[in-house]
């Protein structure tokens, strides 16, 4: 059995797909680098990154895929799924032996796990959208200037779909300082008016504490309007149709400690 | 300080409280980027917010304005004659609750109502004032929805119109002779004039559009209704048949179905019910959608001889079992049409699988991977490696018991376990 050491980087997973076709040789897994062989393992090969073959491969995708695709292999890299990497890895070998398009064959197990897994984090993102809830907090960077708010949120995904949605964000906030924090990943994005620009908090930062925005930064009113929200969203409920089950479906409960509506439940 | 801050939220609760029983909550149906660097944007596909307990989506801050209201319908809980707390907002207020909500990516917009206060006009210029301050004074560019008020004059529509994504007026009784019973003080006249307008109006924009491009867009999103399900004695043929001639209005996008609360159970019109009708909306739903992503004729869902939708199996199905001629669909070779026509295959798989048959033919197997629900459609359709044509063998009756829902959970409480008894 043949293993491929690399970078675990999208583009380092390029090099790979490059170094097998040059050696003529498919490797049946992928290990990082400083990953100990499992036991079926003969030989391995280590591949070296090279920008240049990350281009070669990627450019030679962009003319076989359509953007969907394209746009599906990301979104499958991007849920760090154990054999995430291998099944990019064979979807990309298969759409350059075949001589036609690949991406609607679902009949085939790696076209539809890409298909499948896209899918997954492309609900994530969307569940992100959904459900990132920001607290106005003084901006610990200018405490003098009570005006100088910052919409602070912190989640917790479980595929890393935060950069996915930074555009939709941008977008829509463009008048307002924000940030979302990918608690789990340790980072994340910050909007200052003008351009988003990816941050990281210190272990021991105060903002943050027990997954938890410190409630000493928020601003004078965010209680009062989470209070308002939570009011609000118990009013909404019509008691005669009471579904705790449908209302986990649609919302999970790894997202309740965010949200203000769903606070002591 | 405190004071002022509890007097808010209890409007806010009471009104919220007011606004609930309507079920439309959709933001779907415009897509817009914020151009200007205001504030909102509008996604295509609509985003929910949160769910409430009774699991409905919260996608807008749904609210009244008001809740006082002139008028004495049957079935509102904001009926002139209860005796239920009353607030309203000035429409400063309401806006500025709108953007705060909003800032925090509680809410994707606003879902205005309001109480008919004064006169029909009166109403609507207040709630046009609302959303005045929203769009031109924070620079608002989220989603909007907004009642029409029956009555309103065509001059307050049309002013509202380009502010909003959507409007809709509430048919709430299908027909017209128990409409009369429950609100005496509305018709279907009235009802259809504002719909009218707005359909008439958004006509005229797109032709207006075609010559000027910068022409602002009049409801975008197109207009809704909602209709109550169970408080008169409408059958789902006459409800559906309604649905479907809406459906035909090129500006109508969505029929709401609510299943009747007894809200005012004092009113000997209405019926007593002990229960809310869930399982008859969710049908009237399912046969919704296949007029609206199936391509059915309203008559095969609902005719003279079958005027109710059967509450064991859902619509598709039961129309499959009546039409045995029409099977078996060869999953390699009949149409997108036909597929679609498959109880078990959903509008996701019928296109996953045109495009995957080009490549290989499909089995069992592919299908059930594909996302196919074979326990139903095995006994319609005939793929690869698989050539006996289920439905031959099965009856319809076979086919109905071992498809139908299970009994739901509370009826299954009901009945209680019993001592056993020998028989002698």
């Amino acid at each position: 059995m043949l293993a491929f050491y690399y970078d675990k980087s999208f583009e380092g997973l390029m090099c790979a797909v490059f170094d097998a076709f040059k050696l003529k040789k498919m490797p049946e897994c992928l290990l990082v680098e400083g990953e100990d062989m499992p036991l079926l393992v003969t030989d391995f090969h280590q591949v070296e990154y090279r920008n240049s073959k990350y281009e070669r491969v990627y450019t030679a995708l962009q003319k076989k895929l359509s953007q969907i695709a394209l746009n599906q292999l990301l979104f499958t890299w991007l849920s760090e799924l154990p054999e995430s990497d291998l099944i990019i890895f064979r979807y990309i070998c298969k759409v350059f032996k075949s001589t036609n398009s690949i991406e609607t064959d679902f009949a085939d197990a790696d076209v539809l796990a890409v298909y499948d897994i896209a899918k997954k984090v492309n609900k994530e993102k969307h569940h992100i959208q959904q459900f990132v809830r920001f607290n106005s907090i003084q901006n610990p960077a200018n405490s003098c200037d009570n005006n100088d708010k910052i919409y602070f949120a912190v989640i917790e995904p479980i595929y890393n779909a935060l950069p996915l949605t930074t555009r939709f964000f941008k977008d829509r906030y463009a008048d307002q300082k924000w940030a979302i924090y990918d608690e789990k990943r340790q980072y994340g994005y910050f909007y200052d008016l003008d351009k988003i620009e990816q941050i990281c908090l210190n272990d021991n930062d105060p903002l943050i504490i027990n997954k938890q925005i410190n409630q000493d930064y928020l601003t004078d009113d965010e209680k009062l309007f989470q209070t308002m929200w939570n009011r609000y969203c118990h009013a909404l409920t019509i008691k005669e149709r009471i579904n705790p089950k449908l209302q986990r479906q649609n919302m999970p409960r790894r997202f309740w400690h965010h949200l203000p509506e769903m606070q002591g439940k | 300080m405190i004071m002022i801050q509890e007097k808010m939220i209890s409007k806010l609760e009471i009104l919220a409280e007011s606004a609930k029983y309507d079920v439309s909550c959709a933001s779907s149906g415009t897509s817009r980027s914020n151009k200007s660097k205001g504030i909102g944007s509008a996604s295509r596909c609509g985003i929910c917010h949160s769910f409430t307990a009774d699991g409905r989506c919260v996608s807008l801050l749904k609210i009244m304005l008001t809740n006082y209201c002139m008028f004495d319908c049957a079935y509102c809980i904001n009926r002139q004659s209860n005796d239920i707390p009353r607030a309203g907002f000035t429409p400063k207020e309401l806006a500025e609750l709108t953007i705060e909500f909003y800032r925090r990516n509680y809410i994707e917009g606003l879902f205005l109502s309001s109480g008919i206060v004064r006169s029909a006009d009166h109403t609507m210029e207040k709630m046009i004032r609302v959303v005045k301050i929203l769009r031109q004074e924070y620079n608002f560019n989220g989603y909007i929805h907004m009642k029409a008020i029956p009555g309103a004059s065509n001059e307050l529509i049309r002013e509202a119109g380009l502010l909003v994504d959507r409007m809709s007026v509430n048919l709430e009784i299908p027909t017209e002779r128990n409409l009369k019973l429950l609100a005496p003080d509305k018709d279907h006249q009235t009802i259809y004039q504002p719909m009218r307008h707005i359909q008439q109006n958004l006509l005229e924009n797109i032709e207006d559009r075609k010559k000027i491009k910068s022409t602002p867009k009049f409801v975008p999103a197109g207009q809704s209704t909602q209709v109550i399900i169970g408080a008169t004695d409408e059958t789902d043929n006459q409800i559906l048949q309604l649905t479907a001639k809406l459906y035909k209005r090129p500006s109508m996008k969505r029929v709401y179905y609510s299943g009747f609360i007894p809200v005012n159970s004092y009113d000997k019109r209405l019926p007593v019910l002990q229960e809310v009708p869930r399982v008859r909306e969710n049908r009237l739903y399912q046969a919704d959608w296949l007029l609206r992503f199936y391509d059915f004729s309203v008559d095969e869902i609902v005719n003279d001889e079958h005027p109710d939708l059967d509450l064991t199996v859902d619509p598709k199905l039961s129309w499959a079992i009546r039409n045995p001629q029409f099977f078996p669909v060869d999953i390699n070779r009949e149409s997108y049409q036909k597929i679609l026509r498959v109880p078990g295959i959903g509008v996701k798989s019928a296109k996953l699988i045109v495009m995957a048959r080009r490549h290989r033919k499909l089995n069992k197997e592919a299908l059930k991977r594909i996302g196919v629900v074979l326990k139903r459609a095995q006994f319609f359709i005939i793929c690869h490696e698989m050539n006996t044509f289920k439905v031959l063998d099965s009856s319809a009756e076979y086919i109905r018991l071992s498809l139908q829902d299970t009994p739901r959970l509370e009826v299954k409480q009901q009945s209680i376990p019993q001592q056993l008894v020998m028989g002698w």
